[in-house]
């Protein structure tokens, strides 16, 4: 396990980007680490570019920005430009929902949205692909992750998240 | 039981360090990017018998805090550029009213409405000098959310110990950043109120210094009844043109502040005892400088960083110091014209090389900028 992890969440305004930040920089906090979240949008609350950025650490996070991303989610095509085409070996997560398909052994395409949509709930998608991230990455143990989420949700909407955050983890364990 | 920590957002850490401070009337107009702070107190001041108040503008709610402070409660607001501007006059009241009150400026990209979401450091001139006539102003600035939370405290310390003003300097990063911290338990961090009257109502004077240099302040609404004026006045509060008069309250003003200066003026340093390449540096982009100097000493570069969190008064004194022993000063600002960075060639002459590393595009300084200057 790595001392420090960073994190960019990309796409466009209202898809829920900085929630799953936060849930992520409290998972990390639970786990007795540091964390940063930070947030860039444009004047639109809906729509737009818009991008979450987490480090976790176990030490003092001086930079407050992601310099070297470890993993990436991209949910427009917009967001899958500016940051696929970086380092061969840097995972990037991507809505094939939503994005054309592509290839290239870095990138984990999954229909993250119409899995959350059978699930119950679009807003879930988020959650599916930070099951997803953080199976593959090790950067946080998903049980913390599903603690903050039985913390911040209750009753049916917990439940759906838990299961979605499952069905995140499966993605990447499966094959 | 150990205290949990959390995920807190700067904006939210200032709205909860004002009210550990006993603030407990909020006046304001939301505006980008200051706005989590009016959200946060319209939730936690009912629960302390507190007054949330949403004004019809900025110009309302500087009024509206210091009628509030008058009459006895700790007060506050928060904006950003373009309500900043319009708090200016009032602003200028509260400072020759010797009105305590807090006034939070979350700087963003500017002229004007500029860029509403993103961040800038382009109001510390504007801070110093935006009202009119000769007085003087305290500016905290942070760096860290905790810092929002500490620095809100200390504002507020400040402004009733000393009978002014105080404006918390946040910029867009810090204040919409989020990040881990554990909020102090009542009385773990000090707090200050300010000096009531020891006299009978009738001897009371509200603009008379005792020996600390600092008038005593009544409540409005109780039994000291006195004059509250914007124009120049005597020390029972009314209307008083003796040049001498004036020339006492002008100086006096100034005095208040300069005599307790070197409690007012706050800095940090890291690693600067042999540093040769000095950072200064203030708000967010003290990170970047400090994470720009580290990766500088692993290449065999002396660097330090000394961090302003006071930005006025100005910390010439410390940068006088600091900046004596090192070849090279960088100043590292986020605004086109150097507005640090002209002070701090007042302090250390035009012989010292001083280099700005700037931005005025909205976007945010890297270490790697930084670090371009210091090859």
């Amino acid at each position: 396990m790595k001392e420090q992890y960073e994190v960019i969440m990309a796409g466009s305004g209202g898809q829920g980007l900085v929630v799953c930040g936060i849930i992520l920089a409290q998972a990390a906090i639970l786990e007795g680490q540091n964390a940063v979240q930070t947030q860039s949008y444009g004047i639109a609350s809906r729509g737009g570019f818009s991008k979450s950025e987490v480090i976790i650490s176990r030490n003092e996070i001086m930079f407050q920005q992601v310099q070297e991303p470890d993993v990436i989610l991209a949910l427009t095509e917009q967001a899958m430009k500016m940051y696929a085409s970086g380092e061969p070996d840097r995972p990037v997560f991507y809505d094939t929902t939503l994005l054309e398909k592509r290839s290239g052994r870095n990138l984990y395409g999954f229909p993250f949205t119409e899995m959350a949509s059978l699930l119950g709930h679009v807003g879930t998608a988020n959650i599916i692909a930070l099951g997803a991230m953080a199976t593959l990455t090790g950067m946080i143990k998903t049980d913390s992750l599903a603690t903050v989420l039985t913390r911040r949700f209750a009753g049916k909407v917990a439940d759906m998240n838990i299961k979605a955050l499952q069905a995140g983890i499966e993605l990447v364990t499966q094959d | 039981m150990q205290r949990e920590a959390k995920l807190v957002q700067g904006n939210e850490a200032i709205a909860h360090g004002a009210i550990y401070a006993g603030a407990r009337f909020y006046a304001g107009y939301p505006i980008t990017p200051s706005s989590e702070i009016a959200e946060e107190c319209s939730r936690l001041m009912p629960k302390v018998d507190g007054v949330y108040l949403q004004m019809e503008d900025e110009i309302a709610s500087i009024a509206a805090i210091v009628g509030a402070s008058l009459a006895g409660a700790k007060s506050f607001t928060a904006t950003s550029g373009p309500g900043f501007s319009l708090m200016q006059e009032n602003l200028g009241l509260a400072v020759m009213g010797e009105v305590p009150c807090v006034v939070i400026n979350v700087q963003r990209s500017g002229p004007s409405t500029g860029l509403a979401t993103k961040p800038a450091q382009s109001d510390v001139m504007q801070i110093r000098w935006g009202r009119h006539g000769d007085q003087s102003i305290i500016a905290l600035t942070p760096a860290t959310v905790k810092e929002c939370f500490t620095l809100a405290v200390q504002a507020f310390n400040f402004a009733e110990r000393f009978r002014v003003p105080v404006i918390l300097a946040a910029d867009e990063i810090v204040a919409h950043m989020r990040e881990n911290i554990i909020f102090p338990d009542p009385g773990e961090v000090q707090v200050i109120d300010r000096k009531k009257p020891t006299v009978p109502p009738e001897q009371y004077k509200p603009f008379e210094p005792e020996s600390d240099g600092i008038a005593p302040l009544a409540a409005y609404g109780s039994d000291y009844v006195y004059h509250v004026t914007s124009s120049m006045h005597g020390l029972d509060g009314y209307s008083n043109n003796d040049p001498a008069n004036a020339q006492w309250r002008v100086a006096q003003l100034h005095r208040k502040l300069e005599r307790y200066r070197d409690e007012i003026v706050m800095t940090k340093s890291y690693d600067t005892d042999d540093a040769e390449v000095l950072l200064i540096a203030f708000g967010a982009t003290t990170r970047a400088a400090r994470a720009a100097a580290l990766e500088a000493r692993k290449n065999g570069i002396k660097a330090g960083v000394l961090q302003l969190i006071t930005l006025w008064p100005f910390a010439d004194k410390e940068i006088a110091a600091h900046g004596k022993g090192a070849k090279k000063i960088v100043v590292v600002e986020m605004n086109y014209s150097g507005q640090v960075t002209g002070e701090v060639r007042r302090i250390l002459g035009p012989e010292k090389d001083i280099t700005l590393v700037n931005k005025y595009n909205g976007q945010i300084i890297t270490p790697k900028d930084i670090l371009e200057v210091l090859k």
